[in-house]
Order: structure tokens, then sequence, then C-alpha cells
């Protein structure tokens, strides 16, 4: 279980100190899956860098199954927002570096060969990241996440670069993977339609400096033909309420 | 980005090598002096003088040369790469290093030679001193110039220190560095010749010089031919390194 208790983040910049984050209190089920939405700038992957050891310096209290954030003894998969990819390496070895710095020497076995064929990334895997389009590199980064096979699975907006079609596709094949391996999930949106497809509850958050308006439940969760349910119009109606009074 | 193609970087090198011959066989032409002999006969004098005496003075030189500028590697760079990952450090040092990179380190020699003697410490530690200052501020200053977002990927997996410097600071700081060892090696090898007229009886700076003295205008125009082509080659070594491991610019 993830438990965040008055968790505030505040950046030092040369213009004095930014308040990213207020007083956040949340707890998240292991294998849970949860969505976050909220404005530009409201400090959305500032959450993600304290739950992976990015940033150590805040207030407040976070723990992942009693103990604080340590990624070298957890198995964190943190899709970045700008993916993160290291442009020295190739797509292969980027989509290997959670194995090569956890020292597994499985390599490309099934279950990776799966992810990126799944991907569409297999026939990538000599490139270097600056000869891959958006949408390829974050594909890339996602690839890196699934195959390290994490406890605690971070995206920060991981589709946002990704078509239509693309996107739905990914969606459905996140959705797959976390059913069979059902890690614990915070997944970072924009979108009202993603937070309802893939959040089993859906956290929505204030203008910066962040702080949770609510936490809903999501009775729209693993519904079949989600899109053309009513359900889906009277939540996305009610995330919109909620996301504009705040 | 645009990449100079090897075709086009070797012809260039060849017409700048015709125009260079061209402005001395000309001045040559006009000045009939002994002084300014033809390239044609130096060229020949080369091939005549190469393996009978000059071949030990460029082994001399190359290992004096190659040896300065590894040791400077093997020291700059760990330190460099200290001060610019490490700011406590950077703050430690940094004053010394600008404090001391002004001072013309030639005039050192006379100090040098006094503690060290005369013989190949003395060179070694005129090399270093003079390239060694250029290689800790471009190392430093690469890796202070990688973005904190890059790590953050690793962070997130929880690599260590040594893990960074292997993933990261390496890679992203080699190219950098390597430019500075070639711009450095430029001043190596003036300092290299320097030292090579004191205290050797080796070497392509003695071979010159010793020419000079014998009036032998034609083996010292071959010496400084010779040690022209030995400089153009460890440049282009490491400009063939360097645009080896930047492949992925
Ligand atoms: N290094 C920094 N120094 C100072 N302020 C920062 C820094 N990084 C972020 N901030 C500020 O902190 C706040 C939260 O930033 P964060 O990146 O977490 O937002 P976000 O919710 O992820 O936004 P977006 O949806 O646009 O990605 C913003 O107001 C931003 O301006
Ligand atoms: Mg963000």
């Amino acid at each position: 279980m993830i438990s965040i208790r008055d968790l505030s983040v505040a950046y030092q910049g040369n213009l004095g100190e930014t308040l990213a984050l207020d007083k956040i209190n949340i707890d998240i089920a292991t294998g849970d899956i949860y969505t976050f939405i909220g404005p530009s700038g409201c400090g959305k992957s500032t959450l993600l860098y304290v739950l992976s050891g990015i940033i150590s310096d805040y207030n407040g209290n976070v723990t992942v199954n009693g103990r604080s954030v340590d990624p070298r003894t957890q198995r964190i998969g943190l899709i970045l927002q700008n993916y993160g990819l290291l442009p020295w390496k190739t797509v292969y070895q980027n989509t290997m570096l959670g194995q090569r710095i956890k020292h597994d020497r499985s390599g490309l076995d099934d279950y990776s060969r799966y992810i990126l064929n799944e991907l569409g990334i297999e026939d990538l895997l000599q490139r270097y990241p600056r000869e891959l389009s958006g949408g390829q590199q974050q594909r890339v980064a996602i690839a890196r996440a699934f195959i390290m096979k994490p406890d605690l699975l971070l995206m920060d907006e991981p589709f946002s670069a990704l078509d239509a079609i693309t996107r739905e596709e990914m969606q459905a094949l996140f959705l797959d993977i976390w059913q069979q391996h059902s890690v614990t999930t915070i997944f970072i949106t924009h979108s009202v339609d993603e937070a309802l497809y893939l959040g089993r509850k859906i956290v929505v958050l204030s203008d910066a400096p962040g702080r949770i308006l609510e936490v809903v439940d999501n009775p729209c969760f693993q519904l079949d033909n989600l899109r053309f349910r009513d359900e889906y119009y009277a939540m996305s109606v009610r995330l919109r309420n909620i996301l504009n009074k705040g | 980005m645009i990449t100079v193609q090897p075709n086009k970087k070797w012809q260039g090198a060849l017409y700048s090598a015709a125009v260079v011959l061209l402005v001395w066989w000309l001045l040559a032409w006009l000045v009939q002096l002994p002084i300014i002999p033809s390239p044609v006969a130096v060229f020949n004098n080369i091939i005549e003088v190469f393996m009978s005496r000059m071949e030990i003075h460029v082994w001399y030189s190359l290992v004096r040369i190659s040896a300065g500028i590894l040791i400077s590697l093997l020291i700059g760079v760990p330190l460099g790469f200290l001060m610019g990952y490490f700011d406590r450090i950077d703050r430690m040092l940094s004053p010394l290093v600008y404090f001391t990179y002004p001072v013309p380190k030639l005039a050192l020699l006379p100090v040098v030679m006094l503690i060290f003697g005369l013989g190949e410490t003395s060179k070694l530690i005129m090399i270093v001193l003079i390239i060694i200052f250029q290689i800790i501020i471009s190392a430093r200053d690469a890796v202070k110039g990688i973005p904190q977002e890059i790590y953050r990927s690793l962070q997130s997996l929880g690599a260590t220190r040594i893990q960074m410097l292997r993933e990261i600071i390496i890679p992203a700081s080699a190219s950098e560095v390597l430019t500075a060892t070639r711009l450095a090696l430029g001043t190596a090898i003036s300092i290299l010749f320097f030292t090579e007229t004191f205290g050797t009886e080796y070497g392509m700076g003695y071979f010159i010089m010793d020419s000079w003295m014998r009036v032998n205008y034609l083996d010292m125009y071959a010496g400084i031919v010779v040690l022209s082509f030995m400089g153009f080659c460890l440049f282009t070594i490491i400009d063939l390194i360097e645009s080896r491991i930047s492949y992925w610019r």
C-alpha cells in the first residue's frame, strides 16, 4: 500500500519558492489503479518524482508498504512525461535499462518480445532515440517500464504523443498487462476520457499548488463498450464539474 | 544535423596539403636560398633518412606525447568529473584551477627541470601541466551541462553512483573531453618540441634543432614535415574516435 500523508513539495527557483503540492493525503491499495487528473502545472509530475525517489526533499510522510520510498529496494517502473530515454543508447538498450540497473540477466525473453511486439517497436531496436518520432520514443519508454515488471508503475501522461487509434490500442494493452500482473499503478492524465477508462479510482487535483479536490469511485472501470454508455457520459460530466469548480 | 562526409573530410585534407605544398614550392622557387629548399628535395630527403636516422626520433616523440596525453586524461578526467558532479569539490578546486590555468607553464620549465632533472620526467610533467587544465575544465563543464532530467530514469531505478557514471556521465561527456584533447594536442606538440631541445639526444625536437645547428636544412625541413605529419595523424585518430563515440548525436 502507498500511503501519502500531508505531502507538500516546494521548488526552490531563482524567483523564490514555488509550492507545487499542498498537503496531499491519500492511500492507494496494493494492486489498485488510480488515475490522477488535474490542470497543467498542478504538481502531477512532482507527485511521481516523490514516489519514485527523484525528489526526496519534501514535507510530510510517504510510505510504500510501510517503508519510505527507496528505488534501490523497490522496483519502480516510471514513465516520464518527456520519456527519459538516454540518447546514447539504442532503443534495445533503452528498453533493457531497468534490467541492466537491477542486474537481471533475462535479456530478450518471451515476455519482453511480446511487449516490444505489442507496442510496435520491434523493428526499431537498433535505432537511436533521435531517429524516432515522439510517439515511438514514448512507446520505448512504455516498453522499458513494462519489461522490468515493476511492483509500482508510475505513468506520467504516457500516451500523450500517440494518435487516437494507437492511444486506444495502447490503453487496451495496458489494461491487459495490468490485469495479468495487477501491479499498483498511478496513472497521470490530462484527459477525462482516459481517466475514466483506466482508473478504478480517479483523483482530481486542483489548480497549482495541487490539492486533492475529490477522490471519485469510477463505476465505469472495466465496463464493456464504455464509451457508448450513459454511465460514461454521466461520469465525464461529473469530473468536468469538479475540475471546473476547482 | 549536418555531418561532414568522411570522403569530403579527406578531400579537404588533401586540398589543404596541396595548397601548403604549392605555396612552399613557389617560395622556394622565388627565394632560391638553401634556407628554403624545395618540397621535392625535402620529400626525397625524408625517404632517404627516415629509416636510417629519423625513425628512432619519431618513436621517442610519439611515446612522449602519447604518454603525456594519456596521463593528462587519466588524472584530468576523473578530477573534472568529480568537480562537475559534486558542487562542494568544485567550489574547493575551481579557484585553484582558475588561478593556475593562466600561469604560463613554459616559464616553469626551469623550475621543473631543477626539481625533476633533465630527463623524461620533466618532459612529461611539462606536457601534462600544459594540457591537463583544458581537460579538467572541459570534463567538468561537460558534466555540469548534463540536464538534471537525464538522471531521472536512473534515479527512479535506484542506480548507484558507479552506474550513473557508466550509463550517463561518461557517454554524455566523452565527446567534449575528446574535443578538448584534440585542441590541446597542438599546444602539446609545441611543448614537446621545446622540451626536446634540452637534455636529450632523441626526439623530433632534438632532430630538428640538431640539423639546424649543423646547417643541414634538408634534414631540418624533413624533421618539420614529419613532426607536422605526426601531429596530423594524432589529430585524425582522436577525431576518428570522437566520431565513433558520438554516433548517437
Ligand atoms: N525545477 C522547478 N523549479 C521551480 N518550479 C518548478 C520546477 N519544476 C516544476 N515547477 C513548478 O511546480 C509546479 C508543478 O509542476 P509539475 O511539473 O509537477 O506540474 P504537472 O502537473 O506535471 O504539469 P503538466 O500537466 O503540465 O505536466 C508548476 O507550477 C511548475 O511551474
Ligand atoms: Mg507533468
